[in-house]
């Protein structure tokens, strides 16, 4: 079975990120970046999947060039091999085109039967790319999978989210998104650092795909970004020490903000 | 006027009053529609909070199939609407479920998506909060219609009485090989308190609460506020309060009128999912954690003893 692990580089969530001012869009250059962890949980998935049967494993990942940090990351984990979007025109793109790029780029790989994603990425949050990804490729997406299992044609998950649970099952070809709890990720071995050295890592740009410049990036948008501030710093109010009446005193302070 | 679809969030028919605040927002951008998808009969029990808060026309897409399949049954409902009355938007809860059905209406509708929206003025101009607050943005959709995931607890409800006028729409039977089916649905039900991110207030503990037991200190102080329970990523990875209260960069955000922090130290990543809260109250042993640097009333001392003294404090002056 062929897999595809979608994966993204993202800014790490504790340096400070900013929005460029030149173009409104995430400023990626000036924070560390990081595998996204929750895609390390989603190659791990593929692993077992191939650990357990038999599967080929590309990662894809849509990003500048210092992404391939991210796909060296996930190669020398165990996946064979890795498609890596690398095209100027695709700086700013929402998640719509996101998704049609995505979605294009899977067509590279031959007969791919699962996709792997993170339910969320920690920059972007929309949360929903597997879903609109399923609905590009006209694939069922099961999405916030804290387990998962294939057994033949059939996808089966146990879905978590704030809001409930539920099992799910679908046909394959699908798409599926794991979330935190689905597993632990293996750290890479120095075995597999050296061979994730010699794999191959197949580096495309958007003419590949059949698409056009202007159908990517900010000019195939479907949302524009007018303006962006930052947040006025909350400052803090009052501090006081508590001197056995602390709890009376935040009681005072609600109540003067008509709070209780 | 052009229409503004409202997909109604519900569960099995118990409105949720996030849907509305949507209705509140959609009116300043036309005329209020809500969808409704459910099981039959679900379109009954909410029809008189929809006319009561702006409703013009109810949108009712009913079948046994509304819940057996993920997502599926609300984008086909607002597809087929997209498409028959070309709205100016459409409004969805920003909740996991619902930002996958906007994901997929937009992709569906090719429509732009303006995802975690706080704000929106009569122009269809957005404001979205991203970082976890540290920033907000103002964008609007190039396209005739623009789906949008609206963040609870962002502004004032306001009732608004309209006709309700019910109006079944056909949606096309579901196609089970790009569809997901649903068994075992167990929603999440948090007992007698409300939902974390639909709270006006609510009462968080962190690892300086220290045990699962003590969490109790927390959740009397928010029961005497009616208050949702919340817990840093920290309590939570120490195994003192279930992840669904998870307040942070990876759990839930919250923007309540009031938000009590106990025994939090307020690193960045638990400040990005409630910094947005209209005030901040913080208890801290340690008069240098980061939480006082945001906090609008802080206290330094022991939680143990202030959390119960507030407690009864709350209850003298409700009773």
């Amino acid at each position: 079975m062929n897999i595809v692990v979608l994966i993204k580089q993202v800014p790490d969530t504790w340096s400070e990120r900013t929005l460029s001012d030149a173009d409104k869009t995430l400023d990626r250059a000036s924070s560390d970046a990081v595998l996204d962890e929750i895609n390390e949980r989603a190659v791990e998935e593929a692993l077992k999947i191939k650990e357990a049967g038999d599967a080929t494993i590309t990662v894809l990942t849509v990003g500048p060039d210092r992404a391939t940090d991210a796909i060296r990351k996930a190669l020398s984990m165990g996946a064979d091999s890795a498609v890596h979007v690398n095209d100027e025109a695709i700086h700013g793109s929402d998640a719509v085109t996101t998704a049609k790029i995505l979605a294009k780029a899977i067509g590279t790989v031959e007969d791919v039967q699962l996709v792997l994603a993170g339910n969320e990425a920690t920059d972007g949050r929309s949360g929903a790319m597997a879903g609109m990804l399923g609905e590009v490729l006209g694939w069922p997406s099961l999405t916030h999978a804290n387990e998962m299992s294939v057994d033949g044609g059939t996808v089966t998950v146990k879905r978590e989210t704030d809001e409930g649970t539920a099992d799910l099952a679908a046909s394959l070809p699908a798409v599926v998104s794991v979330a935190e709890k689905i597993n632990e990720p293996r750290y890479p071995s120095f075995k597999g650092i050296m061979a994730a050295k010699k794999k191959p890592v197949s580096k495309i740009g958007i003419s590949d795909l059949g698409l056009d410049a202007g159908e990517v990036g900010l000019a195939g948008s479907l949302v524009q970004v007018d303006s962006f501030a930052p947040r006025p710093p909350k400052s803090g109010g009052q501090k006081v020490e508590d001197e056995g009446d602390g709890g009376a005193k935040i009681a005072e302070f609600l109540a003067g903000q008509k709070l209780i | 006027m052009a229409e503004v679809l409202v997909l109604v969030d519900h569960v099995d028919g118990e409105i949720k009053k996030n849907t509305y605040e949507m209705l509140t927002a959609a009116r300043r951008l036309g005329e209020p529609s809500a969808v409704v998808v459910g099981t039959p009969g679900t379109a009954t029990k909410v029809a008189e909070g929809l006319g009561a808060h702006g409703a013009e026309k109810i949108y009712v897409a009913e079948s046994d199939d509304a819940v057996n399949y993920l997502s599926t049954p609300q984008v086909d409902a607002l597809a087929v609407l997209v498409e028959r009355v070309s709205p100016r938007a459409v409004l969805i809860p920003a909740g996991a479920d619902g930002r996958e059905v906007a994901g997929r209406l937009a992709v569906r509708t090719n429509s732009g998506w303006l995802n975690d929206v706080v704000d929106i003025d009569d122009q269809g101009a957005a404001t979205h909060s991203i970082f976890g607050g540290a920033f907000t943005v103002q964008a609007h959709a190039t396209t005739d219609t623009a789906v949008i995931s609206w963040r609870s607890g962002s502004i004032e409800i306001e009732e608004h009485a309209a006709a309700g006028t019910q109006e079944t729409v056909e949606v096309p039977a579901i196609d089970e090989s790009k569809s997901a089916k649903v068994s075992n649905r167990a929603p999440i039900v948090g007992g007698d308190r409300p939902e974390l991110t639909e709270a006006n207030v609510v009462v968080a503990g962190g690892r300086g609460v220290g045990s699962a037991e003590n969490f109790n200190v927390v959740e009397t102080l928010a029961d005497s506020l009616h208050a949702a329970v919340g817990a840093s990523r920290a309590a939570v990875d120490s195994g003192y309060y279930p992840n669904q209260f998870q307040v942070g960069q990876t759990g839930k955000t919250v923007s309540p009128q009031l938000y009590i922090a106990l025994g939090i130290s307020g690193a960045i990543q638990h400040r990005a999912g409630m910094q947005t809260s209209k005030t901040i109250v913080a208890v801290n042993k340690d008069p240098e954690a980061p939480i006082f640097e945001i906090a609008d009333f802080g206290v330094v001392g022991d939680l143990f003893s202030i959390s119960p003294q507030l407690t009864e404090e709350v209850g003298k002056r409700s009773s």
